[in-house]
């Protein structure tokens, strides 16, 4: 599933346009069902500085681990707190079970808002999954 | 040697069940169906079941085979009766060990080696090489299909297929049997620490096996992804992680399978004077300690010293926790040991625990 109004990058991560130039970030339906079951997260400190392509954490399904690679630059400003590894709610299953809703991983204040135009629409990132 | 991957006759049923397939060992196998998590804990709360047919099967025969196959593995086949099966590695004179297997005794001159499938020509090369005249050597593998039922409840849901009673069948034993009106061979053995059966048939015939298990006994089938899970909580071994070329049976804590008696076998002296001399490394189990995974080729470190490395790691579906198998200095090999484990540059805590990490319902 892709959902429409959304932007997407060719490594699977999505990303919703927030107000004031935050952009908030997950992994795509289609990352998640390739990986399968969600068990761990590593999400980065709010206040890192991300550059567009840098690696800002990892998903860890049972079988494999994969990074996540920052889709713009910017500083993060939130994290999703059900995906903290010494949380109370700690519960990755959300980014199975909601990839683009309770899933999402972290929010980020674009330093160069110019990058989120330059990513994927719906339809390009449809095309990529539906070639592999 | 080709590239073409190769199928199990089970391939098309694989599919159309939502299998996902992925090159295993040169075949084409599911890794997982209805997702990892859900088919490990089935096995442990009920039954799946595995397609294994890529697995490898020699077929041994002739009035040499006995003598022939103890001087080939490490362990003591003259400890074996009709009907019994034999864990044991297979090693080289220099002790590495080529492959671990199972013997199945069927007589005192018929005898099935059970190999991974990763290894199969490379083991039937090694048997070829040392085969006396008066023993006949037949890779059997593309003729022997094999559909393992694993789970608590694998004897309940086998027994109305087959008319040997499962209950007089005991672990590590096997029988020429029939499940339905097909030949079989069934024996009680497994890889994931619970009770179950291991089910050999014509190579054609199995989607007859899968089809009965699947819709009349309601079975789950299992991908090679939970297998793996299943086996690592159950602490075992797993050729290419925890046992390779590169190590031997003493230094993998596979001494058990070892049996130094009057027998001659290939690797002999060097293991023994391994074991004589103290062994230097061993396989352990490590429960993390906080929430990360540890995962294979991972450094292991005691007091900032690196003293081996996680052979196989995972998330434990049913302890919610990271739990690995790792090869160490024999020294911090001790349960309850606290080690760290290197996870993306950070230093872990992880508790050297001895497998299995469950308790299954295996009845030795």
């Amino acid at each position: 599933m892709v959902i429409e109004g959304l932007k997407y990058t060719k490594d699977h991560e999505w990303v919703r346009l927030l107000e004031g130039d935050v952009a908030e970030i997950g992994i795509t339906d289609f990352a998640q069902d390739q990986l399968g079951d969600i068990v761990f997260v590593e999400v980065p400190e709010v206040g890192r500085v991300l550059a567009k392509g840098e690696a800002l954490g990892v998903v860890e399904s049972v079988k494999t681990v994969s990074d996540i690679f920052s889709p713009v630059s910017g500083e993060v400003i939130e994290t999703n707190s059900k995906l903290h590894e010494d949380g109370d709610e700690f519960t990755p299953e959300l980014i199975n079970e909601s990839p683009y809703e309770e899933g999402w991983i972290l929010r980020v204040k674009m330093s160069d808002p110019q990058e989120y135009k330059e990513l994927l629409d719906a339809e390009s990132y449809k095309a990529i999954t539906e070639e592999a | 040697m080709s590239n073409e991957l190769l199928r199990t006759p089970l391939y098309d049923l694989h599919c159309a069940e939502g299998g996902k397939i992925v090159d295993f060992a040169g075949w084409e196998m599911p890794v997982e169906y209805s997702g990892i998590k859900n088919e490990h804990l089935t096995v442990r709360s009920r039954a799946g079941i595995f397609d294994l047919s890529h697995m490898g099967e020699f077929l041994i025969t002739g009035s040499g085979s006995q003598k022939f196959i103890d001087n080939l593995v490490t362990n003591d086949l003259y400890r074996i009766e009709d009907g019994q099966c034999l864990y044991t590695c297979m090693c080289r004179e220099s002790g590495a060990i080529i492959d671990d297997l199972i013997v199945y005794r069927f007589s005192e001159d018929r005898y099935w080696l059970v190999v991974n499938a990763a290894n199969r020509d490379k083991d039937f090369a090694w048997v070829r090489e040392h085969k006396p005249e008066d023993v006949t050597l037949e890779d059997v593998s593309l003729q022997t299909a094999l559909i393992a039922i694993q789970g608590p409840k694998a004897q309940e849901l086998l027994q109305p297929f087959t008319d040997l009673n499962l209950q007089n069948l005991r672990y590590y034993h096997l029988a020429e049997a029939n499940f339905k009106d097909l030949k079989a061979v069934i024996s009680r053995t497994g890889y994931t620490g619970e009770d179950g059966f291991e089910i050999y048939v014509a190579w054609d015939e199995a989607g007859k096996v899968w089809q009965a298990l699947r819709s009349e006994a309601d079975c789950l089938p299992i991908g090679l992804g939970a297998r793996d899970t299943l086996r690592l909580e159950a602490g075992y071994s797993l050729y290419g992680h925890e046992i390779t070329e590169e190590t031997t049976p003493i230094n993998t804590s596979l001494g058990w399978v070892v049996r130094f008696t009057e027998r001659d076998f290939i690797g002999k002296e060097v293991l023994k004077a391994q074991k004589e001399a103290g062994i230097e490394t061993a396989i352990v189990g490590l429960v993390m300690e906080g929430r990360t995974i540890p995962r294979s080729g991972y450094t292991v470190s005691a007091d900032g010293e690196v003293i081996g490395k996680v052979t196989s790691g995972t998330f434990s579906p049913s302890l919610n926790k990271g739990v690995c198998l790792a090869l160490v200095k024999a020294k911090y090999k001790a349960p309850g040991t606290h080690l760290q484990i290197n996870v993306r540059s950070r230093q872990e805590g992880a508790v050297v625990e001895r497998p299995p990490f469950i308790k299954g319902s295996i009845v030795k």
